[in-house]
């Protein structure tokens, strides 16, 4: 990692990142790995966002099915906490609430693996700066 | 793997849960298999939509069709209709009650989205822990520009013509703070994030915290580099370990990057941030305090003036802010006042970050407009009251804040409205209470907070909130008197004008709120000896109906201080002396005979 010395740096930095995002949210090819955001807020974490999230590593990494699994903040909806985001290559971001192991189980099984939706999926229900 | 070419998403939120979406999926399902449609349209239960008062809600991907107030009896049209011939059903659609012009898919779909995100942006989107999905995210391009493009003062006036108000609960216009603190003349200046959260049930600043520290940082320097400061220090409360854990974690990236330091982007800027410790005391969020005690003194409040911006830690310049403030400067900054003042009301410009709590369905941390009003944020994006019970009051502005009734629904919240109504916008917990709640009770417990957290160095606020304690205790034990009342309001109004922080100075402010809304609830207590919500538990009686009772002794058995007497086939009596109200007798008879008073 090199310092950031300028602010031509800095939009450099931002211009990789943000390519990088493109790659993956644009792509089509299902060998594209599949994102999954844990949200880990304290609210997450109370409810048993730990154990979900090292259950989507280890079992995801088990089938060899490649995804990225990392952490993020609180997405608000601490009422069906923990909740996880999950981004199919190609697809629009889907959150699903109240993921234990067996729902997570569930996750992958049914809409990592076949594309089909399970109940409990969580409308997005704010707009973002970029709206 | 399937491909569906259509989803129908039913919202399963308890509100349409209620009015009927388990039975419309069923119906949906009925005609997708009929028409065979079932490898082609997947029919979902989700969570809420948050637009419950037009439940049950579906929306239909990918062409976006929104439909409210659907009954069972629609779902055959919806597929025959929808599904299978591509035409929207009209009559489903939303109309937008101004002009009574039906919503079409695509024209507007975000009209059921009440919330924006602008301090929680990236919130729940990017690793909190990697600075460059900050950086990815317009992360430190503030930062950049204000470094390299704009001086100080036209970053000053960017900030005061957005409208920016203190996050913390004051709502003191932060471009100004920001301009009289860069107008003391001093060598050595500071800038502190006060992230001292403490009203009950709030966890905002947290959050952000937790999941976009860099937003904070940023904003810091950006701070720091229109007062003239060099030093950033966030006092932070010990009992938030993540959002600790996180910061130190990006204060670290920030500093490999050399994004905060020396030389920040070779504009000899040099600005560096430090933590300090808080050990969770209410008053500590009060500016003066929190000062004293991060320079190792007791935390208690000094009278303003001076205010810190002239003499503040170490007796240096120093400019506080709440750490959703912080938040909100980089959007200002890269979008323009303009953009953010076009959001908001007159005089409260932008968003608020409320945590939602209490008795309501989707319990959360939400970001509307100001603006927005509280029907809205209960009803459409809170779910309604849980259980379907009745709503009586919301709490807003922690202890120092007031109950509002629900003629106050439709007020529009922002600081003004809010205070206008007997309320405040603190730091932004909302906890919403439904009919089982006793306002007198609540008063009470946001008093007993109070009353702990009053460092004692003023008498009115030591003494006055004690006397106030008792007297409400008194109210509730049934022992209160109707001159209790109108001793509430006078010693109340006492403590307000004579405590020397604004501790002191709110924290009647439950009291007189309730006193104000919900008088005939304290004169329930002390008039009729009754509390209407059946919470303070002095104020019921127990007895037994007589014709009612087959003597099965269930009761007596079962009452834990032996309080029930009667011979086997015979009545029973309550003993009202020993009775201590638990209810257990109440719980078990199996005849009904046992009345609650």
């Amino acid at each position: 990692m090199t310092k950031i010395k300028t602010l031509a740096d800095l939009q450099r930095i931002k211009g990789e990142v943000q390519s990088k995002f493109k790659i993956r949210e644009n792509s089509n090819n299902p060998t594209q790995f599949v994102q999954i955001k844990v949200g880990m807020a304290t609210c997450g974490i109370a409810s048993g966002a730990k154990e979900t999230m090292k259950y989507f590593i280890e079992e995801l990494e088990r089938q060899a099915i490649d995804a990225l699994v990392t952490q993020t903040g609180c997405m608000g909806y601490c009422y069906a906490e923990p909740t996880v985001e999950v981004i199919l290559p190609g697809k629009e971001p889907v959150v699903f609430g109240f993921v234990n192991k067996t729902k997570a189980e569930d996750i992958i099984d049914t809409y990592i693996k076949k594309g089909e939706l399970i109940d409990g999926i969580i409308p997005i229900t704010f707009k973002t700066i970029d709206d | 793997m399937t491909d569906y070419r259509m989803h129908i998403l039913i919202c399963g939120g308890t509100g349409c849960r209620a009015s009927g979406s388990n039975e419309i999926r069923d119906k949906l399902n009925h005609f997708i298999n009929e028409f065979d449609l079932e490898d082609e349209v997947q029919v979902v239960l989700t969570g809420c939509f948050g637009f419950c008062e037009k439940g049950p809600i579906i929306k239909i991907v990918p062409d976006n069709t929104f439909y409210t107030e659907v009954k069972p009896s629609d779902a055959e049209d919806i597929v025959k209709e929808h599904i299978i011939k591509g035409r929207p059903l009209k009559r489903l659609l939303y109309k937008n009650p101004k002009n009574d012009f039906a919503i079409t898919s695509t024209e507007n779909i975000d009209f059921y989205k009440k919330q924006i995100r602008i301090a929680l942006r990236n919130c729940g989107f990017i690793n909190p822990e990697n600075i460059e999905e900050y950086i990815g995210r317009d992360g430190y391009q503030a930062m950049g520009k204000c470094l390299t493009e704009l001086p100080p003062v036209e970053v000053i006036n960017e900030i005061k013509a957005s409208g920016l108000r203190g996050r913390g609960g004051g709502g003191f216009p932060t471009g100004l703070k920001w301009e009289i603190t860069r107008n003391v003349e001093n060598e050595q200046k500071y800038v502190v994030c006060n992230a001292d959260e403490g009203d009950p049930g709030a966890f905002m600043d947290r959050s952000i915290l937790e999941g976009d520290p860099h937003s904070v940082i940023e904003a810091m320097a950006i701070c720091g580099y229109c007062i003239g400061a060099d030093t950033g220090l966030v006092y932070i409360r010990a009992e938030y370990p993540l959002a600790i854990e996180r910061l130190l974690i990006a204060i670290k990236q920030a500093e490999e990057y050399g994004l905060i330091g020396a030389d920040i982007l070779g504009t000899g800027f040099n600005f560096k941030i430090k933590l300090r410790y808080g050990a969770g005391a209410f008053v500590c969020g009060e500016e003066t305090a929190l000062i004293h005690s991060m320079e190792g003194l007791r935390g208690e409040p000094t009278v303003k003036p001076p205010f810190p911006s002239v003499s503040g830690y170490m007796g240096k310049p120093t400019n506080v802010n709440n750490v959703e403030t912080f938040a909100n400067i980089p959007v200002i900054i890269n979008k323009g006042a303009a953009w953010f003042s076009s959001i908001g009301t007159e005089k409260s410009k932008g968003t608020k970050v409320f945590a939602l709590a209490g008795k309501i369905n989707n319990v959360g941390l939400i970001e509307v407009p100001m603006g927005t009003t509280l029907r809205e944020v209960i009803y459409d994006i809170g779910g309604g009251i849980k259980d379907g019970k009745e709503f009586k009051s919301v709490q807003t502005g922690g202890p120092s804040g007031g109950c509002l009734t629900k003629d106050f629904l439709d007020t529009p919240i922002d600081y003004d409205n809010l205070i206008a109504a007997g309320s405040m916008m603190g730091s932004g917990g909302m906890i919403v209470l439904d009919e089982d709640d006793c306002m007198v009770a609540i008063a009470k417990f946001y008093l007993e907070f109070t009353l702990e957290e009053s460092c004692g160095k003023c008498a009115p606020c030591r003494i006055g909130n004690k006397r106030l304690f008792e007297i409400l205790t008194k109210i509730t034990e049934g022992k209160g008197v109707l001159e209790d009342i109108e001793r509430l309001r006078e010693l109340s109004n006492v403590i307000k004008d004579t405590s020397l922080c604004g501790l002191g100075q709110s924290s009647p402010n439950p009291v007189l709120s309730t006193i104000k809304n919900f008088e005939e609830e304290y004169l329930a207590h002390v008039v009729d000896g009754k509390c209407p919500a059946g919470q303070c538990k002095s104020l019921l009686r127990y007895d037994i109906v007589e014709d009612l009772c087959t003597g099965c002794t269930l009761c007596s058995r079962n009452c834990p201080v032996g309080a029930i007497t009667g011979e086997r086939r015979a009545p029973h009596f309550i003993d009202q002396s020993l009775c201590i109200k638990c209810g257990v007798c109440f719980e078990k008879c199996k005849f009904n005979a046992i009345t609650l008073t």
